[in-house]
């Protein structure tokens, strides 16, 4: 397929990775941000293409990783409830909760059904009036346009059995929290191709240049991924901490701007809980005030519930670059995608779905 | 979950920007995919697709930069005398 294929090219690959090699003299540690770049890179084998020298590590850009239990407690709740048609992307079903998944609630009778774009679950609002209709919204930036037009036309056309379960994430204060953490060995990032296609890059420019680091916004493809590593890569070697742009076929330094304008009618940013790293001050959206009757928390009165984590789930620390999947001492083990210990276990996206799905060596 | 895949219009209904619809082509699968995000996408463009929105418009000649890039670093060799 045209914009897929070419970006595959075995013989390009192996260029851009010689090209690497050459021009690394030293160890260094970078951070693909997003889970659809840590697929493509274990998919196809990218790291192994690098220098010894070089090291993926693997970052928190998976949302359904990141959404705290108690948002899947919250889910279950309304997804259990007789009146809710309870509307998600595939990937929440199987993320475990306290006691048991969405997946379990459908098995038993709840009506959960899984959409493709918010504006189906508003479609299944309007077609099913005596019910209340709820949507997951889960995501980064990337999804945040097409969630707010969702509340948007539902607040158009009156819609009023319509309401959003918001488990909305930024990308921005999730790298500033890594940097900054003490146990951190980040030296440099590839930032999430499709959230700077929404977003632009200008906000990444402070953290380049706070923390010295290089980031360097990168596309999805083994072509993108290794052209992004080299700029990377060669920032490091040359000491400059820049932002630099190889996904220039998608991503405007002020990113889609039409996007933004709806995401601020509809959205304003909030304080958020991830799993695995704990609360992170401005980093998710909340739904604004004008927009406020469509949020399912304030509609269904969900109290305020803290849970617990499962101890034994180690992904916060995999989330923040600080442990491979495989070095999880139950990876693989008591920690399958069939019975996952965490989300990162389940989603496509998941650093530890990935190594079980690609790297048979590990497990077999 | 930022999983974007690259696909063609090959047509665009309604008037209102904010409800611009349009029938995108995936390597012969057709879907329905909102163009609000893309108001200078027309017929015969490329979009990258996002859970049913278009949130960019591809450009044909920064694709190319991928493979120059390429043809540069590799010239800078030659100028250089490089062979390692």
């Amino acid at each position: 397929m045209k914009y897929i294929d070419e970006y595959r090219d075995a013989k390009a690959a192996q260029r851009y990775a010689r090209a690497i090699a050459r021009i690394t003299t030293r160890p260094w540690t970078i951070m693909e941000v997003c889970g659809g770049q840590t697929h493509a890179i274990v998919k196809f084998g990218v790291d192994e293409l690098l220098p010894k020298m070089i090291t993926l590590v693997h970052g928190p850009g998976c949302p359904v990783c990141v959404t705290p239990v108690e948002l899947i407690d919250k889910a279950i709740t309304l997804a259990s409830r007789p009146d809710v048609i309870f509307c998600s992307f595939g990937d929440m079903l199987r993320v475990p909760g306290t006691e048991k998944d969405l997946l379990t609630v459908k098995a038993s009778g709840g009506d959960v059904r899984i959409v493709y774009s918010p504006l189906d679950a508003l479609r299944i609002a309007e077609e099913n009036p005596a019910k209340q209709v709820v949507f997951f919204a889960v995501g980064f930036e990337t999804t945040a346009p097409a969630n707010a037009m969702a509340v948007y036309q539902a607040a158009e056309r009156g819609i009023k059995n319509f309401s959003l379960l918001v488990s909305h994430v930024l990308v921005p204060p999730a790298m500033e929290a890594i940097l900054s953490s003490p146990t951190n060995r980040v030296q440099g990032f590839l930032a999430a191709g499709h959230v700077c296609t929404v977003m632009g890059y200008t906000e990444y420019e402070p953290i380049a240049r706070k923390y010295h680091v290089p980031i360097v916004v990168t596309g999805f493809e083994p072509l993108d991924i290794l052209q992004g590593v080299y700029m990377c890569v060669k920032q490091l070697e040359e000491g400059r901490a820049e932002v630099e742009n190889q996904y220039t076929r998608s991503v405007r330094r002020e990113g889609n701007l039409p996007a933004q304008r709806l995401i601020r009618e509809v959205f304003r940013v909030v304080p958020r809980k991830w799993r695995g790293i704990g609360e992170i001050p401005r980093s998710g959206l909340g739904l604004s005030e004008k927009y406020a009757e469509f949020d399912a928390e304030t509609r269904f009165g969900l109290a305020d519930q803290a849970v617990e984590e499962s101890s034994e789930c180690m992904s916060g620390l995999v989330l923040q670059g600080v442990m491979k999947p495989h070095e999880c001492p139950a990876f693989g083990t008591r920690c399958t995608p069939e019975h996952p210990l965490g989300a990162t276990m389940v989603s496509s996206e998941g650093a530890c779905a990935a190594y079980y799905r690609y790297r048979r060596i590990a497990h077999g | 979950m930022c999983l974007g895949v690259p696909g063609k219009i090959i047509s665009i209904s309604g008037d209102d920007p904010l409800t611009r619809m349009g029938k995108v082509s995936f390597g012969g699968i057709v879907k329905d995919v909102c163009l609000a995000y893309v108001p200078e996408a027309q017929v015969g463009d490329y979009v990258i697709v996002h859970v049913g929105f278009a949130i960019s418009r591809l450009d044909e000649q920064e694709a190319e930069q991928v493979f120059e890039y390429l043809r540069q670093m590799d010239e800078l060799r030659e100028l250089e005398g490089g062979s390692a």
